[in-house]
């Protein structure tokens, strides 16, 4: 570890920047420090993404271009990385000398998808990062995915994703990727950064070892990885936080490796890696990965971190509880394993002891005849905090309920299993008259709160009709939706 | 006399861009947050009450002064001229003095080096205050009789008698939510010192001259010391005609205390604490009516949350009483309005100006009523709607306006017809027969909308137009644009006069050093008043420049054209710029102001009867939606809308307000929730909490067509307003959320939903308006 800049890829050039305190955000460092102002703060919050912008890593030995909420990033967590910000996307355009548009800023203009336009940077770049990852026009579905983080209070969205079309009928532009990815190589080389500014220090240890060491070292310090909540603590609440260790720098926290008996996921892997890979192992993942914050965040976050974190409405926790998931920690170089659920012991307070860190999370391989489903609701399909999130694993063996896993969160302090209903469930017949009467008892097993989110009667109730449409779904006979999902307009 | 035009007249009908879009999506286009700043800018933040009625004891701000980058604290005493930033009735305090009237009130300002530390200082203080009892609903004010303007009543006929006689009558209530604005751009401006005692203010508002006033009376000041000026908002939708009032003073008052321009940018959640919203308004009516549903006598009471000062309660509550009627025949009707005084933010403009409410409240009661005869709600909404305009019968407003310009029954006729509504009645009528779980809903509802302020005063417009010797023009006006498309259509209103390319015709920013004593942007009227006085404008010009040639050639002026960019006439062609270089030369005056006025309007506050509109934009949607009976979700399938905006400008803006206007209007009564908190704090200042419409709420299939109907009125190219009236279609998708719940609950069900329609409150209403 040495001292040095923080050295990143921006207009062009590989850009060295200190002085700046570690949690001054990229945001305001654009805006403020590099007068680059056509990225704009909308919330600084990371939930209205005018702030939106791309940023660039290398992974398997290939560009990876992803959009962020440039409010919550750290610029120290810039180390490293190529930053694209929407005055960039002229330049990559069809012409920068004469300086027309880029496809998708084009796209926007002919469908007219602008009217106050201070949305319109964060759309482009969203945009961009769709375009760039994608060689053909994708659906409409995937549109939306992509501008889930996006608000917009002028159009009502219908211009804009009619942008997308039009940009894919006009000439395909490219990033100059050969030139990131060598300027990627050459801050590759350096060593780990470990930078101090306004008397704080940011680490970013390069191995699995080193973080170890560091955390020991400094059990004190905060432990940032996406900052898509750590972000908010500075930006809203004003809070001076310690030192800091960034855990994006570990390559071992990035690790996915799945085989018969489990799925592991690395605490660094970003949500949108982890949904990927748990929606491979169980399908039943999509919906919820799906709502589950917005494109930028989950491109930032990490599933570690929503782990760690301890809230009572993170939206992974009761699938994972559900599926039987066992949180692996790590201290110096000891290592041990938690049932996920024992790793909450109140509101906001984990098992995590002083120096210790969340390195990865294991998901045991389904037993066969295993019904899942991990739901949430909210007041709003995209980018919203759950009122209720819940989940259910059952095994049916000739149709008798021979195990059961059920978590919610929302209702508690802590995401929470509903162990009286599991045991009422278990050994009985999966029938009708079964979730008639497990659902009383589902409802009055948590005793949640009411807040702006959902009255305390409405939680109750809709865990209880969770665990009905569980049953619908899986047994409907009419023939009749039970899922807005499968509600289509009528021909 | 006009010049004729002969070729067909570029610009106007074109569907162009926005005159910005270039730049929008290239983050060039600049907000005031992206102006240079001047050398030694100083940056504020707000100090806020956290009680929400309470006596000031104390404010101990010495660990504000000491924090770091500091440079100057005020408090309502440091204020040099009137501490007061309210727009009618002058009971809003820049600063709280002695009384704190809501969670959340400015208690005091400072100014420092960065935004960042003027934040954090600004969280240091020692509050001091002695707690009052608070008032925080409309329900609570009127059961207080706490008000910030008397109650006010609009009786026509005996509605007491017309009710006693009726064949049905009905009794319902229901409450309606607030909404923030969420411009994305917050509130926000910039003051900066100029010598002998001037201040430039850039201000993100929808009401320059306002700002230069409010802020020349905080400064003891006159008004020609203070010029306010504004390029662009990131939108606005009624949240800064009154409340950047409050933003601009504060900058203007550090900015003379310390010499320095001073920038004051709210965050996003001190935006949403201190400035006011849309008023939420608890309804109750009685109706009387007969077996076809046709109301026969009604009563309204329709209370509202003002929140803690006037601002411009008064004319949002008289609009909820002019728009009571919506699209129907009010026979004997007695409206009582209240304006409730709450200890909460002072609730304001916000597209539609208390017409939503006004029209809200008389589609519940006809929904409520058709339920109750078991008829289809849209044919309960026929029966009710005015008469021919031709006719003598049902066709005079309660205020007193004849409705001259009716095309309500054609347009949900032809909308009735392109969505196919019938056989879709059947259709969901069918399957919710056999679907348990999910149900459907469809509902059309109609929209007419009165244009012009009721405070007829404001319907005026100067603008001033400059022709320069090169041919090319630039254009202030009074208008102010948030993205609206208000510069994109005075563009082409200016180029069209002149025949040029729209090109050649750039907007200026908006400035009350170029024109001065405009009205706010707003009541929908930005083009009609700013597009009327450009026009003026331009045809002074444009008779001079023709009288000029007429006069070389020994024609007629009328024989001057001017078309293409080129000027011609019998025997003689020439490009524009060779003519006005030729015209100055010969020292004819080549800029010149205009002035309109709108005609015909006239209304007696006193009485409220009168015409206090113009002339109405009418329009109509119909929504198909389902809902998840399990958890109240639900799921916008299909929107069709109809609406009439005259002789369209730009019907690629025009639709896009449409579109715009609906969305919004879909956010206010589904999943926009305000929620206050016991002690009167708001629970919902960020987009964390408070929720908008997000990508995927827009509907998988939205139909959005311009009915064919030029203004009856002379307005500007018989074009109609737009901004506001299609928030109101909307109404569609809460409707058929109602008729959802209906198929749920039985076939003479009247669902007690109240709005916003959240899941919550659609699983309420299908357990019968409580959960257990």
């Amino acid at each position: 570890m040495s001292e040095r800049t923080i050295q990143f890829y921006f207009r062009g050039a590989i850009r060295q920047l200190e002085g700046a305190a570690p949690t001054r955000t990229v945001l305001q460092y654009l805006r403020e420090d590099a007068h680059a102002t056509g990225t704009k703060e909308g919330c600084a919050e990371g939930d209205c993404g005018a702030c939106t912008v791309v940023l660039g890593e290398k992974v398997d030995g290939a560009l990876q271009l992803r959009a962020v909420n440039a409010c919550l990033q750290f610029v120290p967590t810039l180390d490293g990385k190529a930053l694209f910000t929407v005055e960039d996307l002229a330049a990559i355009g069809p012409s920068a000398r004469t300086g027309l548009l880029h496809p998708v800023q084009q796209g926007l203009v002919d469908r007219h998808a602008s009217q106050c336009g201070f949305c319109t940077p964060g759309f482009a770049m969203s945009l961009f990062a769709l375009y760039e990852n994608n060689p053909q026009c994708p659906s409409r579905a995937a549109v939306c995915d992509a501008l889930s983080g996006n608000l917009c209070r002028c159009t009502g969205y219908r211009p804009i994703l009619d942008a997308v079309p039009a940009a894919y009928t006009r000439k395909r532009v490219s990033l100059d990727r050969p030139a990131v990815l060598a300027a990627l190589d050459e801050m590759a080389a350096l060593p780990t950064l470990d930078y101090a500014a306004a008397g704080q220090r940011f680490i970013a240890p390069r191995s699995l070892a080193e973080l170890a060491a560091t955390r020991l070292a400094r059990p004190q310090a905060r432990l940032l990885a996406g900052a898509t909540d750590v972000g908010l603590w500075v930006t809203k609440q004003l809070r001076q936080l310690d030192d800091l260790i960034y855990l994006g720098a570990v390559p071992e926290l990035k690790v996915i490796r799945v085989d018969e008996e489990s799925l592991f996921i690395g605490a660094g892997v970003s949500l949108t890696d982890a949904f990927d890979a748990l929606n491979t192992f169980e399908p039943a993942w999509a919906e919820l990965a799906r709502r589950f914050a917005s494109t930028p965040i989950r491109n930032a976050g990490t599933l570690g971190g929503n782990l760690a974190n301890g809230s009572p409405i993170g939206d992974a926790m009761p699938g994972l509880i559900a599926l039987g998931a066992q949180i692996v920690l790590h201290k110096g170089e000891q290592r041990r394993r938690l049932p996920l659920e024992d790793f909450y012991l109140a509101y906001q307070q984990t098992a995590l002891t002083p120096g210790e860190f969340v390195q990865a999370v294991l998901i045991p391989a389904p037993p066969a005849g295993q019904l899942f489903r991990t739901w949430k609701v909210a007041k709003r399909t995209d980018q919203d905090i759950s009122a209720v999130c819940g989940a259910f694993a059952l095994t049916l063996t000739d149709d008798i309920v021979s195990q059961a896993r059920i978590a919610f969160g929302g209702v508690a302090a802590t995401p929470l299993r509903a162990r009286a209903t599991e045991r009422f469930l278990l050994d009985k017949p999966w029938c009708a008259a079964t979730v008639e009467a497990a659902m009383d008892v589902l409802k009055n097993e948590y005793t949640p709160l009411s807040d702006l989110r959902a009255s305390a009667a409405y939680r109750r109730q809709v865990t209880a009709s969770l665990l009905r449409r569980l049953w619908l779904e899986n047994s409907a006979a009419s023939g009749m939706p039970v899922r807005l999902a499968d509600v289509e307009t009528l021909p | 006399m006009n010049a004729p035009y002969r070729s067909p007249p570029p610009g106007i009908g074109a569907g162009l861009p926005h005159e910005s879009a270039h730049l929008h999506v290239a983050g060039t286009a600049s907000y005031t947050d992206d102006l240079p700043e001047p050398t030694g800018t100083l940056h504020a933040a707000l100090g806020l009450s956290n009680v929400a009625h309470g006596r000031i004891r104390a404010i101990d701000l010495s660990a504000v002064r000491a924090a770091p980058g500091v440079r100057a604290v005020i408090v309502a005493a440091d204020i040099p001229g009137v501490n007061d930033c309210g727009p009618v009735k002058h009971d809003d305090p820049i600063l709280a003095d002695g009384l704190v009237m809501f969670h959340g009130q400015p208690l005091f300002a400072v100014a420092a080096d960065s935004h960042e530390q003027a934040r954090r200082a600004a969280r240091l203080a020692t509050l001091d205050i002695d707690a009052l009892p608070a008032i925080l609903s409309a329900e609570a004010a009127a059961e207080a009789a706490s008000w910030v303007l008397p109650p006010v009543d609009v009786r026509r006929g005996d509605a007491e008698a017309a009710l006693a006689a009726a064949p049905h009558r009905l009794a319902g209530q229901v409450t309606l939510g607030g909404q923030e604005h969420f411009y994305l751009e917050g509130q926000i401006a910039c003051a900066i010192p100029g010598d002998d005692n001037t201040l430039h203010v850039h201000s993100s508002t929808q009401h320059p001259t306002e700002m230069q006033h409010a802020v020349a009376h905080a400064l003891g000041w006159r008004a020609h010391q203070v010029t306010a000026e504004c390029r662009r908002m990131g939108g606005g939708f009624g949240g800064k005609e009154s409340q950047s009032a409050q933003i601009a003073c504060v900058a203007a008052v550090l900015a003379v205390r310390t010499g320095r321009a001073v920038k004051l940018r709210l965050d996003r959640d001190d935006d949403m604490r201190i400035t006011g919203k849309r008023h939420d308004f608890h309804i109750q009516y009685e109706a009387g009516f007969d077996d076809g549903g046709v109301l026969h006598g009604l009563k309204l009471h329709l209370a509202s949350r003002c929140g803690f000062s006037a601002d411009l309660s008064g004319p949002v509550n008289d609009r909820a009483v002019f728009h009571a009627d919506n699209a129907y025949y009010l026979d004997a009707v007695a409206i009582r309005s209240l304006r409730g005084l709450t200890h909460t933010v002072s609730n304001t403009a916000f597209r539609g100006f208390g017409g939503p409410q006004g029209m809200f409240a008389i589609e519940s009661v006809i929904d409520d009523i058709a339920r109750h005869l078991q008829l289809d709600p849209l044919a309960v909404r026929q029966a009710n709607f005015y008469g021919d305009s031709q006719g003598a019968l049902r066709n005079t407003t309660h205020y007193g306006m004849k409705v001259e310009d009716n095309v309500i029954a054609p347009l949900v006729a032809q909308l009735a017809r392109d969505a196919d509504y019938a056989r879709r009645r059947d259709a969901i009528t069918t399957f919710n027969a056999t679907s348990p779980v999910i149900k459907r809903g469809l509902a059309l509802t109609p929209v007419k909308f009165g244009i012009s302020f009721t405070a007829t005063f404001y319907n005026q417009a100067g603008a001033l137009v400059h022709v320069y010797n090169d041919g090319t023009v630039l254009v202030s006006h009074g208008g102010t644009e948030m993205g609206q498309g208000l510069y994109t259509k005075i563009r082409q209103i200016v180029a069209h006069e002149f025949g040029l390319p729209v090109e050649d015709v750039r907007l200026s920013s908006t400035d009350t050093s170029r024109v001065p004593n405009t009205s706010a942007t707003a009541a929908s009227s930005g083009t009609d008043l700013n597009g009327k006085a450009a026009q003026v404008a331009c045809q002074t010009i444009r008779r001079r420049i023709a009288g000029f040639v007429a006069e070389r050639l020994g024609v007629s002026a009328d024989a001057v054209i001017f078309t293409a960019g080129q000027v011609s006439a019998p025997g003689f062609d020439a490009t524009f710029a060779q003519v006005v270089a030729d015209a100055y030369r010969a020292r004819v005056q080549l800029w010149d102001a205009g002035f309109y006025k709108t005609p015909r309007i006239h209304y007696d506050p006193v009485t409220m009867q009168g015409r206090p509109f113009y002339y109405f934009a009418y329009g109509a949607a119909v929504s198909e939606v389902a809902i998840d009976t399990l958890t109240g979700e639900y799921k916008v399938l299909r929107v069709d809308i109809l609406h009439d905006v005259g002789k369209s400008i730009n019907p690629a803006i025009d639709i896009g307000q449409i579109e715009g206007g609906f969305i919004q209007g879909m956010g206010w009564l589904t999943t926009e929730e305000l929620v206050y908190k016991a002690d009167g704090s708001l629970a919902t200042h960020a987009p964390s909490t408070y929720k908008i419409p997000a990508v995927s709420d827009l509907p998988p299939v939205f139909n959005v067509r311009l009915f064919d109907n030029a203004n009856a009125e002379d307005s500007i190219h018989r074009a109609k307003a737009v901004g506001e009236p299609p928030l109101m279609l909307a109404f569609s998708v809460f409707f058929a959320l109602r008729d959802a719940v209906a198929a749920a609950l039985g076939p003479d069900a009247r669902p007690q939903l109240d709005a916003p329609a959240t899941p919550e409150a659609i699983l309420k209403a299908l357990h019968g308006g409580t959960l257990a």
